[in-house]
């Protein structure tokens, strides 16, 4: 194949952990098969490409575009916009990009308290003169800008349209070989879908199910479940029945819950809210004082159990924030 | 705290279709006043209230949420409105930490001969919704004009730094 005839793949990374591009070299010696069938235009992590260069494309130019990370400041957001406008096809790859991920739980935080967490109080800080990033700044040679921080951390779907997503934290290197596979192979699922499993983590997982009556929910290291039981029968809040399957169930494997690290099964508007129904009907009491006993002893932190992965692609999208008026 | 004296809350209240919508009913044929503050939308069973509707309808404007119910125990299901007990639960708990006030989400039950204390049920919710204020949940993920402007400073020097360049 000619170099010219190559079809061109993009990688990008807004607010995440880089753990995604650690996903994607996780195919292993296919990331060859990659190389040889892409010419990779943009990659920060691993290829030296500008920004530049691809401002200079023309529009819809790049085959396909893999974009992880929410969209946190305003430079996320740009090139969002422009990868979107450079792309034939763009992916929201991984749980970042699909749904906000850990990234996405700022939201419970105002951007203040970020602010001062992260240059007033931080334990490893030194800041005497309390400086803070400017967005803009004047010197000598002449006006500088720095990206500026969104008050919510936004998922890519809610900035620009999405062809398709890729689940997980981070995708599975199967799923992305799969999915990668489908787009060279032109054999594609409609835009807009989520390319992974339809059923949930439970579907996979190999322990046995039989009623499920709780009395207590326990933290994780409260208790070392048993290895062959459900672990949400044994009182764990383990999120597998509301989660989407592709991962092989690997957590409960090792005994830990699922997390929910691959969002939300087909057509379900609202992870958490799929999630507090389902963990609802397993809770063995009638009594409204009980309920509330069960509820608030072993789930101290609901927005961050029920929504680990998915608060700013929830309804709400964030805790209420004072709103100027 | 509302300073808006004007502000007339928009309270939605999911009623089931054995109960609950039949008391609402009965407070209408008695001629039983109530603040008609309340949309009402009649389903079959409060056990039918996914909390991806009551998200919604916050998401969506609405200042507050009403689910009623057939007593505990009394049920045309049998058992459903004690998982719609639960579900509360849960979803009360969640909207606390989101920052939603506890007032704006209630649970009441009413019997079909209940007219009476559902319209008192529901007259006692605007009452302290009211004072309470809009929720205006939308404007909680809107950025300040300062974003649109970030985003041309960025493709201004952008394309600054290409002229020099070329």
């Amino acid at each position: 194949m000619s170099q010219a005839a190559k079809p061109k793949l993009a990688l990008y990374w807004a607010a995440s952990c880089g753990g995604c591009e650690i996903a994607v070299l996780a195919v292993n010696e296919k990331i060859l098969d990659v190389a040889a069938a892409f010419d990779v235009v943009l990659w920060p992590v691993a290829v030296d490409a500008k920004v530049r260069d691809v401002e200079k494309m023309p529009d819809g130019s790049i085959d396909v575009c893999l974009f992880n990370g929410g969209i946190r400041t305003s430079e996320n957001e740009y090139m969002a916009q422009l990868l979107r406008r450079k792309s034939k096809v763009l992916v929201a790859f991984g749980s970042c990009a699909q749904e906000g991920c850990i990234p996405g739980l700022a939201n419970l935080s105002q951007r203040e308290e970020i602010f001062r967490t992260v240059y007033d109080e931080g334990p490893s800080l030194d800041n005497p003169a309390g400086t803070r990033p400017q967005p803009q700044s004047e010197v000598p040679e002449g006006t500088l800008h720095l990206p500026i921080f969104y008050e919510t951390l936004r998922t890519l779907g809610q900035t620009v349209r999405v062809d398709y997503y890729l689940p997980g934290c981070p995708p599975e290197a199967e799923n992305i070989w799969t999915a990668v596979t489908a787009i060279l192979s032109g054999n594609l699922p409609a835009p807009g879908s989520v390319i992974g499993s339809d059923t949930t983590v439970c579907q996979e997982c190999p322990r046995t199910r039989e009623e499920k009556k709780i009395k207590k929910f326990y933290r994780t290291w409260e208790k070392i479940p048993d290895e062959t039981t459900c672990l949400l029968e044994q009182g764990i809040l383990c999120c597998g029945i509301a989660t989407r399957a592709g991962c092989g169930a690997l957590c409960p494997q090792v005994n830990s819950p699922c997390i929910g690290c691959h969002g939300p099964t087909e057509g379900v508007h609202d992870y958490g809210a799929r999630l507090m129904s389902a963990l609802a009907s397993v809770i063995d009491s009638n009594e409204p004082e009980e309920i509330d006993r069960i509820i608030r002893e072993g789930i101290p932190d609901p927005v961050g159990s029920f929504y680990r992965f998915s608060l700013a692609a929830s309804q709400l999208r964030r805790k209420r924030r004072a709103v100027p008026a | 705290m509302s300073d808006n004296p004007t502000f007339e809350p928009k309270i939605l209240g999911f009623c089931c279709n054995w109960c609950s919508y039949r008391a609402a009913d009965l407070a209408g044929t008695a001629r039983i006043k109530y603040p008609t503050n309340v949309r009402i939308i009649r389903v079959m069973c409060s056990g039918r209230i996914d909390p991806t509707f009551v998200l919604n309808a916050f998401a969506l404007g609405a200042d507050a949420v009403m689910i009623a119910g057939c007593h505990p125990g009394e049920c045309h299901y049998v058992d459903q409105n004690y998982k719609a007990m639960r579900r509360y639960g849960m979803l009360k708990h969640t909207l606390r930490q989101m920052g939603i006030e506890e007032g704006r989400f209630r649970l009441v039950w009413a019997s079909a001969a209940e007219g009476q204390q559902l319209a008192e049920a529901i007259t006692q919710m605007v009452d302290e919704v009211r004072k309470l204020g809009p929720l205006a949940w939308a404007a909680n993920w809107q950025e300040n004009g300062q974003r649109l402007e970030a985003l041309e400073a960025i493709v201004h020097e952008h394309a600054e730094a290409m002229e020099v360049l070329a």
